[in-house]
């Protein structure tokens, strides 16, 4: 089995802690994948227009260059970048006219029927490594955390793709492994609002609150999630939702992949918490994980 | 047959008789010009002037891209006219400018970070990765590739990945995201050229040195002398042999290092 990993372009600049975290455990885990040499943008958003197939080329050629790579498997850590490649993936397999339309425009490239495997970490951690010999390998367990496992939409939606179809709980499973108590919420895979920030930031706000107050009130002490649209989302509207006093209090947010890092015992460069907001940066003083540099985010 | 022999010149070259012509085809009319000749001499023989859209004739400049393509073949071909030897029933078009929107900024003020290029540049997230600029490069620039490169925020890697674009202009006439590609590639050469790429130490020592006046007695030295005396300089130099291993010579003068 050859594994590629495609990391997606808001993992190389925003979301730089869900990137280092991630392959600082998986060299730790001694699990290899490698980057793409080459990729592109995923296609970002999954075009359900019948007629747009121009719009599904960016995520088919980032399937081309992982097949020319051999690789069995394309892994990927944002949930947007593995909802949109693995859509892509499945019209390439299930639909003949459109791939034959869509491999004919390419004639630069070889042609592509979906031979690659798409996969989002979590569940190629529980497939390859599996959560006994993950937690076998764990540092610092997080014991005593209460963490809420926030999936969103990409990573569960439409079924076809949906990383854990059966339970829906994969990600609870991923914590229960690193030692911390799992939080099930109401607003687990309610939507965070996603490209609506920029049309309808107070919708947005407002559906954030709702998110937030729900995983506070099932007792969580921080939130995880795996997509950098809903970190941004999560993050930034909640300064402005305890001032109107639409949530108790802040709530910390990391990426699933920062956690591991900290359970493996891995040092704050590896899961890089002067990306993270000032508050989830308290919340790990106060489990006395070393936080390095100060955060930069208000 | 070899390549005709030119008997007389003028406004138009006249070829000698039996002399081997193929026809191309300039904005749809017809030619008979010289085979082995480049586009760009091919239109000047059928008669063209070029005010504009033709520079160096050596390749570099870019003012001379052309669009052609070839009889029965669906496909677009992009060349510069002064590199691209005519084929029979070529269809050529030339392309000298094409508008695409150039960020203003002052390079003594800006940072070199990928938000700064995401800021003047936000059609690059327009891309949908179609690829139709690499496929229209003259230069086989992996344009797409210094595109995501530029999106990931890896300005050094679009800066060697760019290197060898000429500005042409193609790229962003067949970008369906509306892109000016070459100027985004220009700018993050400049940003890379003037703040990540490693700065040359010898460089910076010698222009110290210039500065300094160490050469200026030398140089006013070769003023004053006359013809004959230079001449007789250049001869009798110290001159490096030929094929010599590198870091073996040194010259038996050694005042000027």
């Amino acid at each position: 089995m050859k594994v590629s990993y495609y990391p997606g372009c808001t993992l190389k600049t925003k979301a730089k802690h869900l990137e280092d975290s991630a392959l600082a455990s998986l060299a730790a885990l001694g699990v290899d994948v490698r980057e793409l040499p080459r990729w592109n943008c995923c296609g970002a958003v999954h075009s359900l227009a019948d007629d747009d197939l121009i719009h599904h080329v960016a995520p088919v050629r980032d399937l081309v260059r992982a097949m020319d790579e051999g690789s069995d498997r394309l892994v990927t850590l944002c949930s947007m970048c593995y909802n949109s490649l693995a859509r892509a993936n499945l019209l390439m397999r299930n639909d003949e006219v459109k791939r034959k339309t869509i491999n004919d425009f390419m004639t630069e490239e070889n042609d592509y029927h979906g031979e690659v495997e798409v996969e989002h970490l979590i569940t190629f951690l529980r497939d390859t490594l599996g959560w006994d010999n993950l937690r076998a390998k764990l540092k610092a367990p997080l014991t005593g955390m209460k963490i809420a496992s926030y999936y969103g939409c990409t990573l569960v939606r439409p079924k076809d793709v949906a990383i854990e179809p059966a339970s829906g709980r994969v990600i609870n499973e991923f914590v229960e492994a690193l030692g911390a108590r799992a939080v099930d919420f109401g607003a687990s895979t309610v939507c965070c609002g996603s490209y609506q920030v920029l049309a309808h930031p107070d919708s947005v706000t407002e559906v954030v609150g709702r998110i937030i107050q729900s995983a506070t009130d099932a007792g969580a002490d921080a939130l995880i999630l795996s997509c950098p649209l809903c970190e941004y989302n999560l993050v930034k509207n909640q300064e402005e939702l305890l001032q109107k006093q639409k949530i108790a209090r802040r709530l910390p947010v990391f990426y699933f992949s920062q956690l591991l890092a900290m359970a493996l015992g891995l040092g704050p460069e590896s899961y890089r918490p002067d990306m993270n907001d000032a508050a989830s940066v308290e919340f790990l003083k106060s489990k006395n994980f070393p936080v390095g540099s100060t955060a930069i985010r208000p | 047959m070899s390549a005709p022999k030119q008997v007389a010149t003028g406004d138009r070259a006249i070829l000698p008789k039996g002399a081997r012509t193929i026809p191309i085809f300039v904005m749809g009319k017809r030619y008979d010009v010289p085979e082995t000749l480049t586009i760009m001499k091919a239109m000047e023989f059928a008669g063209f002037k070029f005010l504009r859209g033709a520079g160096c004739r050596g390749g570099i400049c870019g003012a001379c891209p052309t669009v052609y393509r070839k009889e029965g073949d669906y496909k677009l071909y992009f060349g510069l006219a002064c590199q691209t030897v005519v084929e029979p029933n070529m269809f050529l078009a030339q392309i000298p400018f094409y508008p695409a929107n150039r960020a203003q900024y002052d390079i003594e003020t800006i940072e070199p970070l990928a938000d700064v290029v995401h800021s003047l540049y936000p059609e690059l997230f327009r891309c949908v990765a179609c690829n139709n600029c690499t496929k229209a490069c003259p230069m086989h620039v992996e344009v797409l590739d210094y595109v995501s490169a530029i999106k990931q925020g890896d300005l050094a890697r679009a800066a060697k990945l760019s290197f060898d674009c000429i500005q042409c202009g193609m790229c962003a006439s067949r970008c369906m995201g509306e892109l000016p590609q070459y100027h985004i590639a220009q700018l993050v050469r400049r940003l890379f050229g003037k703040y990540i790429q490693p700065r040359a130490q010898h460089l910076q020592k010698r222009v110290g040195e210039i500065e300094s006046g160490k050469y200026d007695a030398m140089l006013s030295g070769l003023e004053k002398m006359n013809h004959a005396e230079l001449e007789k300089l250049y001869k009798e130099r110290e001159r490096e042999p030929d094929m010599v291993p590198l870091g073996t010579w040194m010259p038996k003068d050694v005042s000027h290092l």
